[in-house]
């Protein structure tokens, strides 16, 4: 039920802070191919969520932060809550064999649903959902730099990444990034970068300086939304960094959408739940 | 604003300029990847094939669609990438006359310039502007190749002013995403 109630929150609405970057989007676009772009987009947001149906066909596949205090059985429920959700919402069914291509119906399969485990010792349990869209996702990048490629060879990787997947993620984006870690753990914390609503400041503030440099460089790149050129690239660039091997650097890029969809469900002792997107 | 009807005649399609909004009604196909190469394996074969597909307006869009009392009808509907289909799209273009493909992100050069050669648009759709497009598609007239799933399935629609779209290939071999990827700043 409340994983039901997830999905269906995060599909047809888009959290606030999103919907108030692309407004602000809107507010410096000259060019009037970009200001119809934003426009469709905001006109779609609407219309979603007044009729509560997903903004976009592509409901992605469903990717679950799981926090806070929980047991074994929640995989379980989360599988079932996707299976529902499928049906009832309704989803598209995009889960499929990677060999023969075979489509399961209900978003579940071998390997799904995604989740990642947090256990904490709070009270509480925490769900959150990222629908991930494969425009965005499959646009992922990750390298493994040398330690002497310092810095600027981390900007300019993330700066390529954006530029060269052009108009496929579905601009203006959503940069999330990962520096440091091993390979599995970087490109882990780039996607979980974007769960931080955009106006949740960085709490590092060398982050936070990396970020606002990369934000106002791809603004200035003039790719624009959809990728037809103009002022607004990207809403937002999330960064998250980990401890690496003295040998390593690496970077990983994990592009949200302008629809990088996103839902918290807090579970209280008394089992009352309270829903959070971020950005009210 | 400027409205096409599809079917789309040469003459219109080679009258579009670059960064021109319009809007499309009348018949329009979806079809992604396996669409794709189902229509040319068949082609090949010397099969049939559903007769929507010559002279379509082509739609890369796997639609959410429900089915209510037997009667099915969309949910969403908006682009997928273009880029995917760059492989396949200009025998698509050649075989099946295909006079305007609908989607998000562009194609490549090899198809820009089969383009136009055989008298072929791309309209770029806003991506993830599913319920805005879907809206836009007011019939459903039918599905063929069901079994490839519902993002890969031809799904038959007929438009009432499905857009805006953006005429991002024109059929002279330009293209707005080439323009725009020369003057990035890096």
């Amino acid at each position: 039920m409340v994983v039901e109630k997830l999905l269906r929150l995060s599909n047809t609405r888009l959290p606030h802070d999103i919907g108030w970057a692309l407004e602000a989007a809107a507010g410096w676009e000259t060019n009037e191919i970009a200001y119809s772009q934003l426009g469709a987009i905001m006109d779609n947001v609407k219309k979603a969520e007044f009729l509560g149906r997903p903004m976009c066909q592509d409901t992605g596949i469903p990717v679950f932060y799981v926090s806070g205090k929980f047991d074994s059985s929640i995989a379980g429920l989360i599988a079932e809550g996707v299976r529902k959700a499928t049906k009832s919402i309704p989803l598209r069914p995009n889960t499929v064999d990677p060999i023969t291509r075979e489509n399961s119906g209900d978003n579940l399969g071998e390997g799904m649903p995604i989740i990642h485990y947090h256990p904490t010792d709070d009270d509480f349990t925490e769900i959150t959902v990222l629908p991930k869209g494969a425009g965005s996702e499959n646009m992922s990048k990750l390298a493994m730099l040398n330690p002497a490629d310092g810095i600027e060879g981390v900007k300019r990787f993330i700066i390529d990444a954006v530029l060269n997947a052009g108009g496929r993620p579905c601009p203006p984006t959503i940069v999330g990034v990962g520096i440091g870690g091993t390979a599995d753990v970087c490109m882990e914390m780039s996607k979980e970068a974007l769960l931080r609503p955009l106006d949740v400041e960085n709490e590092d503030p060398v982050l936070k300086e990396l970020e606002e440099e990369l934000f106002i460089k791809l603004n200035e790149s003039g790719l624009g939304p959809m990728g037809l050129g103009g002022s607004s690239t990207v809403l937002g660039v999330r960064i998250k960094k980990a401890y690496c091997h003295t040998a390593s650097l690496p970077v990983a890029v994990n592009i949200g959408c302008w629809a990088t969809r996103r839902a918290t469900a807090r579970i209280k002792p008394d089992g009352t739940v309270e829903y959070i997107q971020g950005g009210e | 604003m400027r409205i096409l009807e599809s079917p789309l005649s040469e003459e219109t399609v080679r009258s579009l300029r670059l960064g021109e909004i319009v809007y499309i009604n009348g018949p329009v196909i979806t079809g992604r990847d396996e669409m794709h190469i189902r229509a040319i394996e068949k082609a090949k074969a010397g099969e049939k094939v559903p007769d929507e597909i010559i002279g379509s307006v082509l739609y890369h869009c796997g639609p959410i669609m429900t089915e209510i009392d037997g009667k099915k009808s969309v949910v969403a509907a908006g682009p997928t990438t273009s880029a995917r289909m760059n492989s396949l799209e200009s025998e698509m273009i050649s075989r099946f006359h295909i006079r305007a493909i609908v989607g998000k992100g562009g194609m490549s050069k090899e198809v820009a310039e089969t383009m136009a050669k055989e008298g072929c648009v791309y309209l770029a759709a806003t991506g993830g502007a599913a319920v805005t497009l879907a809206e836009g598609l007011y019939a459903v007239d039918g599905v063929e190749w069901e079994d490839l799933g519902m993002a890969e399935a031809m799904w038959k629609f007929r438009a009432n002013k499905l857009g805006p779209l953006i005429v991002a290939m024109d059929s002279k071999g330009n293209s707005l995403y080439e323009k725009v990827n020369e003057s990035l700043r890096r």
